[in-house]
């Protein structure tokens, strides 16, 4: 790819804050190979890549948490050296990370102006810091009681309050790292017009993130990191979704092709039934019948009871009411052990909290559900779980060093990979997978998409929650629509498509069903 | 091959053991005589593992509680009770194994106990075990009626001061506990549940581990292994004192434990290890005593030991182990 980084810096509107030819090893291996990056006033510059391309490396450098171990790092045309991200945020560079890094057990206003509390006295000024942490907020259109601890806000407000302070403290450059990864929709445009706000100001605005829906939604331009090193620095303009898919990962990906002809495969009775299972407070009632060899795919918002029908599917929460079935037969689904000894997995929407065992090795992070089902005393050998975990591992292509590597170290696909070889290694019948492909890279999306899809042609029945409307229609022979905790919509055929699924999503009283047919 | 297990047994907790023996080597020249007499073996070494039995049998049983992201405060007051139990019972006139069984089974029902509150209630261990670390000293004196229990009863006398195949009962007793539950959690998988659930309860949980049972297991293990304790302590000075029986002996062996190794957070743990740390602070304790220094000293220098292991463990020295590897092998590479 041609480097369009010198021209760009001979244009009227210089760079404000510019690595150049940075080189980091870590160990053995090169984190970044000399890799250019300038950032102009006013723009949003989007920095992708695969997990393990570097960005995070880079970000790290030009915030001063790591050192360079060759090239420099320019601040308005002066070469810097930032001994830490304090030094970095005293020159006006200011990081927002995904995980918010404040105190959600002090209030709003005490987070603002957390370290430079306005005091008289050596006492703090406290009605006049909220004063003014109200003004600052009401300048990003946010209208909150600042008294109120951080943590009971929403975690889109709790950005919105860690830019704010971000950009109070620096002010001339602002990284995004994944701030959107645990926001919703509309939460997701709230953000966005934050953004647009401080690009207008001036600011220049690094923005991370896995989704490229996104980056075209906000970006000016784009750098593009594949194995530390710099493919290429393009205005986002000229480029197709395709382009950039290809430069971020040295080759085409195609998803499967919608797929057809499956209805009559999945014609054949239940595996699993639900009837008018619900939870007073959680979700209303929902009737769903799960065939073998199909993928039931559930779309709807963030909060609109996704989560909450997994987890009752899977016995983590009991239904007050209704009805569960498999084959002929009422069962009793009243924890995770009885549903994994029906052939049920979950993979869990929260990778960290609910699904990883960071510290253990990523074998016996593959091996701990089938051991569970095994009991206390049939013990897996050393052996028996490295030729499972290897297997599975192999299939998967999960990439660890080593199988004895803590699984906290493997990248977030990776990590997610792990929890589906758990579950596979169980032999399911059953699999209900919540987000399997969130925030995770894009080679590792294309594989699960793979997994999901073998696996249905090997019989399983399959339940996928998934926000990426071009993603569930692949692999979905049928989706279910969840709204306001409630399932509003069950859509097959024809109408398994991406503007179906949003007016569904959208729409208010009306069954959608009937209606998807006009579109 | 065997090189690397030999370097397997290179680690902090053991050259602080070599340590403080060839301190107290040089501090008290007989430190390392060892004479057979009567049958068994007799010497401070010896003298330091009778001694550091009681602490060690406990720190077996904390170990999986830590494990567990969890701790068990309430063992040394189990232990008052399991003595009381069988002191009162033999004077009773009742045999000496009802007297054991009735010891053991009271152990574990406290340790049951305090694993409900945690597993089902849901309290946090530290403020669930305190519950019965206080409450339990009371249980004791009540049974003991406040008075020491002083009693005759061979076979609890054998468990205190006896000796099997040259070794004092204590150490047998230690020793077969440790292989039985090494064994017990490592060729089962109960080590790996345990490891799980103190990693991330939540995920653990999912996972299909029944997680509650599991803690309600490992909690009632550790107020077994008081129980073990209480017994001996008991046997020694052929009595029970419900006020003084393993008094502060939960702050030694959560110490035992850390010292092993195991980190309060919870996850990976060492049974072995755990023993290793109490003998390291037994072999303190000897120490000062055989070398004649007044016992206030034996506080300070603990305090002075454990700091030194304890940044021989930190991720400093971790990282700075893990440089000056990573630097020879670049060199070995090179030449």
């Amino acid at each position: 790819m041609v480097d369009t980084h010198s021209a760009a810096a001979a244009g009227d509107n210089p760079f404000v804050l510019e690595a150049r030819g940075v080189i980091k090893i870590f160990g053995q291996s090169k984190a970044l190979d000399g890799v250019n990056l300038g950032l102009r006033r006013g723009e949003v510059h989007a920095l992708l890549g695969e997990n393990g391309a570097g960005k995070s490396t880079l970000i790290k450098i030009l915030t001063g948490a790591y050192q360079p171990d060759g090239g420099e790092v320019v601040l308005d045309g002066e070469p810097v050296r930032f001994s830490d991200p304090l030094h970095a945020q005293s020159h006006g560079i200011g990081t927002v990370y995904q995980e918010v890094n404040l105190l959600p057990n002090r209030s709003v206003a005490e987070n603002l102006f957390l370290g430079r509390q306005q005091t008289r006295f050596g006492f703090v000024r406290k009605s006049l810091m909220e004063k003014n942490a109200r003004e600052l907020l009401s300048r990003y259109g946010l209208d909150i009681d600042v008294q109120a601890e951080l943590g009971t806000y929403s975690v889109a407000v709790q950005q919105i309050v860690a830019i704010a302070r971000a950009v109070e403290l620096s002010g001339k450059v602002l990284v995004l790292d994944e701030p959107t990864a645990s926001l919703d929709k509309y939460e997701v445009e709230k953000l966005f017009e934050v953004v647009t706000q401080l690009k207008q100001r001036g600011m220049a605005i690094v923005f991370i993130t896995h989704f490229l829906d996104q980056v075209f939604a906000i970006s000016d331009r784009v750098t593009i990191l594949r194995n530390g090193r710099l493919i290429g620095t393009e205005p986002l303009a000229g480029l197709s979704r395709t382009d950039v898919v290809r430069m971020m990962l040295g080759k085409d990906i195609t998803f499967a092709p919608a797929v057809t002809g499956i209805e009559e495969r999945a014609a054949g009775p239940a595996l699993v039934e639900f009837k008018a299972c619900g939870k007073a407070g959680k979700i209303h009632p929902f009737s769903l019948k799960i065939r073998r060899g199909e993928v039931v795919g559930v779309a709807g918002l963030l909060g609109s009871g996704r989560t909450e029908m997994a987890r009752i599917m899977f016995g983590a929460d009991q239904c007050d009411a209704g009805e569960i079935r498999i084959g002929d037969k009422p069962v009793s689904l009243t924890s995770p052990v009885q549903a994994i000894a029906h052939g049920f997995g979950f993979c869990p929407e929260d990778r960290k909290i609910e699904g990883i065992l960071g510290d253990l090795s990523v074998r016996e992070n593959i091996v701990i559900a089938l051991q569970g089902k095994l009991g206390w005393f049939k013990a897996l050998n050393r052996d028996e779980q490295m030729e499972i975990a290897g297997k599975f591992a192999e299939d998967l292509d999960i990439r660890a060093a080593s199988l004895d590597m803590p699984v906290k170290l493997l990248s977030g696909g990776n990590q997610q990979k792990v929890i589906l070889a758990r579950w596979l290694a169980t032999d399911p019948s059953f699999l209900i997978l919540d987000e399997p492909t969130r925030g995770i890279d894009v080679g590792a999306h294309a594989e699960i998409v793979r997994t999901i899809n073998r696996l249905r042609e090997e019989g399983l029945a399959l339940l996928v929650i998934s926000s990426e409307l071009d993603e569930i229609v692949a692999y979905s022979s049928r989706i279910v629509v969840m709204r306001d905790r409630e399932m509003v919509a069950e859509l097959t055929g024809d109408n398994i498509n991406p503007s179906v699924i949003v007016q569904a999503i959208a729409a208010q009283h009306e069954t959608v069903a009937a209606e998807g047919a006009s579109v | 091959m065997k090189l690397k297990r030999f370097s397997r047994l290179i680690n902090p907790q053991s050259i602080a053991l070599i340590v403080v023996l060839l301190v107290n080597w040089a501090l008290f020249p007989g430190f390392f005589d060892v004479t057979w007499q009567d049958g068994r073996l007799f010497g401070s070494l010896i003298d330091v593992l009778n001694r550091g039995v009681p602490v060690a049998i406990l720190a077996i049983g904390m170990s999986a509680v830590i494990a567990t992201k969890g701790v068990d405060l309430s063992v040394g007051a189990v232990m008052a009770i399991s003595g009381a139990v069988a002191a009162t019972l033999v004077v009773d006139g009742y045999p000496a194994y009802v007297a054991v069984i009735a010891a053991l089974a009271i152990g574990i029902v406290c340790g049951v106990w305090n694993g409900v509150l945690v597993a089902f209630l849901e309290i946090q261990p530290i403020v669930a075990t305190l519950v019965l670390m206080v409450a339990g000293r009371g249980i004791a004196q009540l049974i003991t009626a406040g008075s020491i229990v002083t009693f005759a009863d061979p076979v609890l006398i054998y468990i205190g001061t006896g000796s099997f195949a040259g070794l004092p009962m204590p150490v047998v007793i230690a020793i077969v506990l440790l292989i039985l539950s090494v064994f017990l959690v490592r060729s089962t998988a109960v080590g790996l549940f345990i490891e799980s659930v103190g990693v991330n309860r939540a995920a653990a949980s999912l996972a299909g581990i029944r997680s509650g049972l599991l803690l309600v297991a490992v909690y009632g293990f550790s107020g077994f292994c008081a129980a073990v304790s209480g017994l001996i302590v008991a046997g020694d000075i052929k009595g029970a004192d419900a006020n003084n029986a393993g008094l502060w002996l939960e702050l030694d062996a959560i110490l035992a434990v850390v010292i092993g190794g195991t980190s309060l957070l919870g996850g990976r743990f060492s049974i072995a290890m755990s023993v290793l740390g109490a003998i390291i602070i037994q072999a303190m304790n000897t120490g000062i005593l055989v070398s004649g220094f007044p016992p206030e000293f034996n506080l300070v220098v603990k305090a002075g030991v454990i700091i030194l292991i304890f940044t021989m463990q930190s991720p400093l020295a971790t990282r700075f182990i893990e440089m000056r590897k990573t630097t020879r092998a670049v060199a070995r590479k090179a030449s």
